[in-house]
């Protein structure tokens, strides 16, 4: 008797050593799921989902505070992501964040700009480049598309320029979209 | 010899309508007004203008340079004036434009001053890779990669055969058959040489039995060639597609190339018979590329054949000079009709990869709504590469690309037997090409945001750092501030009792 009561507290004693080791030698440093979240959204850093940027909305989806359907610049691919890692519903797009729109690029108006920084510090990816009193420019390669840079320019020069598919960047049609008519005698 | 020969999965035995375009030989097309030549005629970086326009340039003039490692030079095929450097549409299924050099020719048709090289074996290997890349020369099978890169198998590899691919599976294209039957010594030149660049000694030229004049050409020049005693001719049974290079492999060697491996791994290099014609023209006259063998064939081409054409010559001049039934706008095909895409612009030039131009296909079956996949699996038996082009079928539909990849479909060659066969007309390969860019555009994009994520996180660090450093000196201000004025206030108060004690 006195002998089982020992054998299982022994016992009980080691697996809770165990446990307790590996909840410290195992920790998962931040939140996996936020981090899951954050990868499939796409990086503009717009805010247009009402959050300081990407991250903190992948927090707040993480917490159950915001919906998957608040970025306007992922869109349908994005929410359809969203909805197959966290096993939700399809939603379509909140309206409210605003609409589904095609890449765009931001391009300095030369001859018009004053040099005032002001777009500078609206990036949230250090993509303009320029100093005070100098010409800015905005480097393609690493521009978002996230329109935070109009606003802040007091002289209206910055245009956002839809980007034109190159024979490079072309895709090849869905075949399913695709009108038969060109000849075809069934239609 | 074509008994120890393997083969390869699947395939196809097509009709192969050749005899359409080898009836007469090979004829010049005549010089046109205007040359319209892409800046991007080959895989890689676009090559970088070095002329203006208005710049008076000689025939085969460096019109533009390298840029980057995967890049070729572009030549003035012919002397004129620059008149335009602008995007002008190109021979591409998006029908989209690129940038382009528009050359006005003079009709001159004035030589630039060309270096030959009579005895390339006083060249070293890299001034020969060197001059290959100089004079422009990419695949001319049709993928167009730059072919001095080929040439280099780099220290890792020792390369053990040469394959000279002229087995032009697809059909009516005979531009390859024609340039073997009637220009075989300038091929054979260009072997030599590819054989030094490589250094390798066994060289094997594939030519599909279907062609024995061409067959006949070359082994009648090949004895005369002592360098070239390790090289022999090799029929192979015509079965669609062993002039895809891995298949080709396979057929001569028996062994697969790994998937997503190269050529170079199994200790094998390929070229086209075209390529090395343009080697050889290269070192042994001096001569960049700038012109190619084209075929122009089908059904509503009045004088089907082959016609060396100038690159940048406007194709629809070409298909007026051999009379075609075509009307403006009208689609025709580059390339041939299995693997060929259509076109329908009429001011497209003829580029460094156009090996075929053909107008009507017989019996060609009128483009219908595919009916569903009734899983016969027709497809899966004629795979080249022992793909199931029905499961990718499937997955590129419900547009599920991770799928697609796990069944292989990078490793699909686009030959288009699986489209051919299907009972249900389904445009398969148009499917795979979809799911391909599209994969490609999403690693894009996925490697886009990953640097605006890293470029926005550097940010935020660099902003909180930017703001403690700002407090931290505002800080020390104000502690230097209370500093002084303290030592002031002292001071003062020592004044004060100084003149007290004075008063005092």
């Amino acid at each position: 008797m006195i002998s089982a009561i020992l054998a299982i507290s022994l016992m009980a004693l080691f697996f809770g050593l165990l446990l307790g080791y590996a909840s410290i030698r195992f920790k998962v440093e931040g939140d996996p799921i936020a981090d899951q979240i954050d990868k499939l959204l796409p990086q503009t850093q717009c805010g247009q989902c009402s959050f300081a940027g990407c991250r903190p909305y992948a927090e707040a989806i993480a917490a159950g505070e915001a919906g998957i359907n608040r970025c306007p610049p992922g869109g349908e691919t994005t929410i359809q992501a969203l909805a197959d890692l966290l096993e939700m519903d399809v939603v379509p797009l909140d309206d409210e964040c605003g609409i589904e729109k095609p890449k765009t690029l931001a391009v300095i108006v030369e001859d018009r700009c004053i040099g005032c920084t002001l777009c500078i510090q609206a990036c949230p990816v250090d993509a303009i480049l320029g100093a005070a009193k100098q010409m800015h420019t905005v480097i393609a390669d690493e521009c978002t598309g996230c329109e935070l840079c109009v606003p802040p320019c007091p002289v209206d020069c910055i245009d956002m320029v839809e980007t034109k598919p190159n024979p490079n960047t072309w895709r090849w049609p869905d075949p399913d979209h695709i009108d038969l008519k060109l000849g075809g005698d069934n239609d | 010899m074509t008994d120890n020969l393997a083969s390869f999965p699947g395939g196809l035995v097509l009709d192969g309508q050749k005899k359409r375009s080898t009836q007469t030989p090979i004829r010049q097309t005549p010089l046109a007004k205007k040359l319209i030549l892409p800046l991007q005629q080959h895989i890689g970086e676009a090559s970088e203008p070095i002329v203006k326009v208005g710049d008076k340039v000689l025939k085969g003039q460096k019109i533009a340079r390298a840029e980057g490692h995967v890049s070729v030079y572009l030549h003035a095929p012919s002397s004129g004036t620059i008149t335009a450097i602008d995007e002008q549409p190109i021979p591409h299924p998006s029908g989209l434009s690129a940038l382009c050099i528009t050359l006005e020719t003079d009709g001159e048709d004035r030589w630039i001053e060309r270096q030959q090289v009579d005895d390339f074996t006083r060249l070293s290997q890299h001034e020969i890779r060197q001059i290959i890349r100089e004079a422009g020369i990419v695949g001319l099978g049709g993928a167009g990669f730059p072919s001095y890169i080929k040439l280099n198998p780099g220290v890792h590899h020792h390369v053990e055969t040469l394959i000279l691919n002229g087995v032009e599976c697809e059909p009516y294209i005979t531009c390859d058959d024609m340039l073997m039957r009637e220009r075989s010594e300038g091929i054979l030149d260009g072997i030599e040489i590819m054989i030094y660049a490589l250094r390798t000694k066994n060289c094997i030229i594939a030519i599909e039995d279907n062609k024995p004049e061409a067959i006949a050409a070359i082994e009648l020049e090949l004895p005369k060639r002592p360098k070239l005693k390790n090289t022999k001719v090799v029929a192979i049974p015509t079965r669609y597609p062993a002039g895809s290079e891995k298949q080709l492999i396979e057929v001569l060697t028996g062994k697969q190339v790994p998937s997503g491996g190269l050529t170079v791994d199994l200790g094998i290099v390929c070229h086209n018979i075209g390529t090395s014609y343009a080697i050889g023209r290269a070192i042994k006259h001096g001569e960049p590329l700038i012109s190619r063998i084209v075929t122009v064939t089908g059904t509503d081409v009045k004088h089907a054949g082959n016609f060396e054409t100038l690159f940048g010559t406007p194709m629809d001049e070409l298909l007026a000079f051999c009379e075609t039934k075509r009307h403006p706008g009208e689609p025709f095909i580059l390339g041939g009709p299995m693997m060929g895409y259509n076109l329908s612009g009429d001011h497209l030039p003829v580029t460094k990869t156009a090996n075929c131009i053909l107008v009507g296909v017989d019996n060609a079956a009128p483009i219908t709504k595919p009916l569903p996949c009734i899983r016969c699996g027709d497809c899966a038996s004629v795979c080249p590469v022992g793909l199931l082009p029905q499961q990718l079928y499937w997955h590129a539909r419900a547009k599920d690309l991770e799928k697609t990849q796990q069944y292989n479909l990078f490793d699909c060659i686009e030959c288009g037997c699986c489209s051919y066969v299907c009972p249900s007309k389904i445009p398969l390969v148009h499917y795979f090409r979809f799911a391909k860019t599209e994969t490609m555009n999403q690693q894009q994009e996925t490697l886009k945001a990953d640097n605006a994520r890293i470029r926005h996180e550097n940010r935020l660090e660099r902003q909180t750092l930017e703001k403690t450093e700002k407090e931290q000196r505002q800080r020390q201000r104000k502690a230097a501030l209370a500093a002084t004025k303290a030592a002031k206030e002292k001071e003062k108060m020592l004044e004060q009792q100084h003149t007290d004690n004075q008063e005092n």
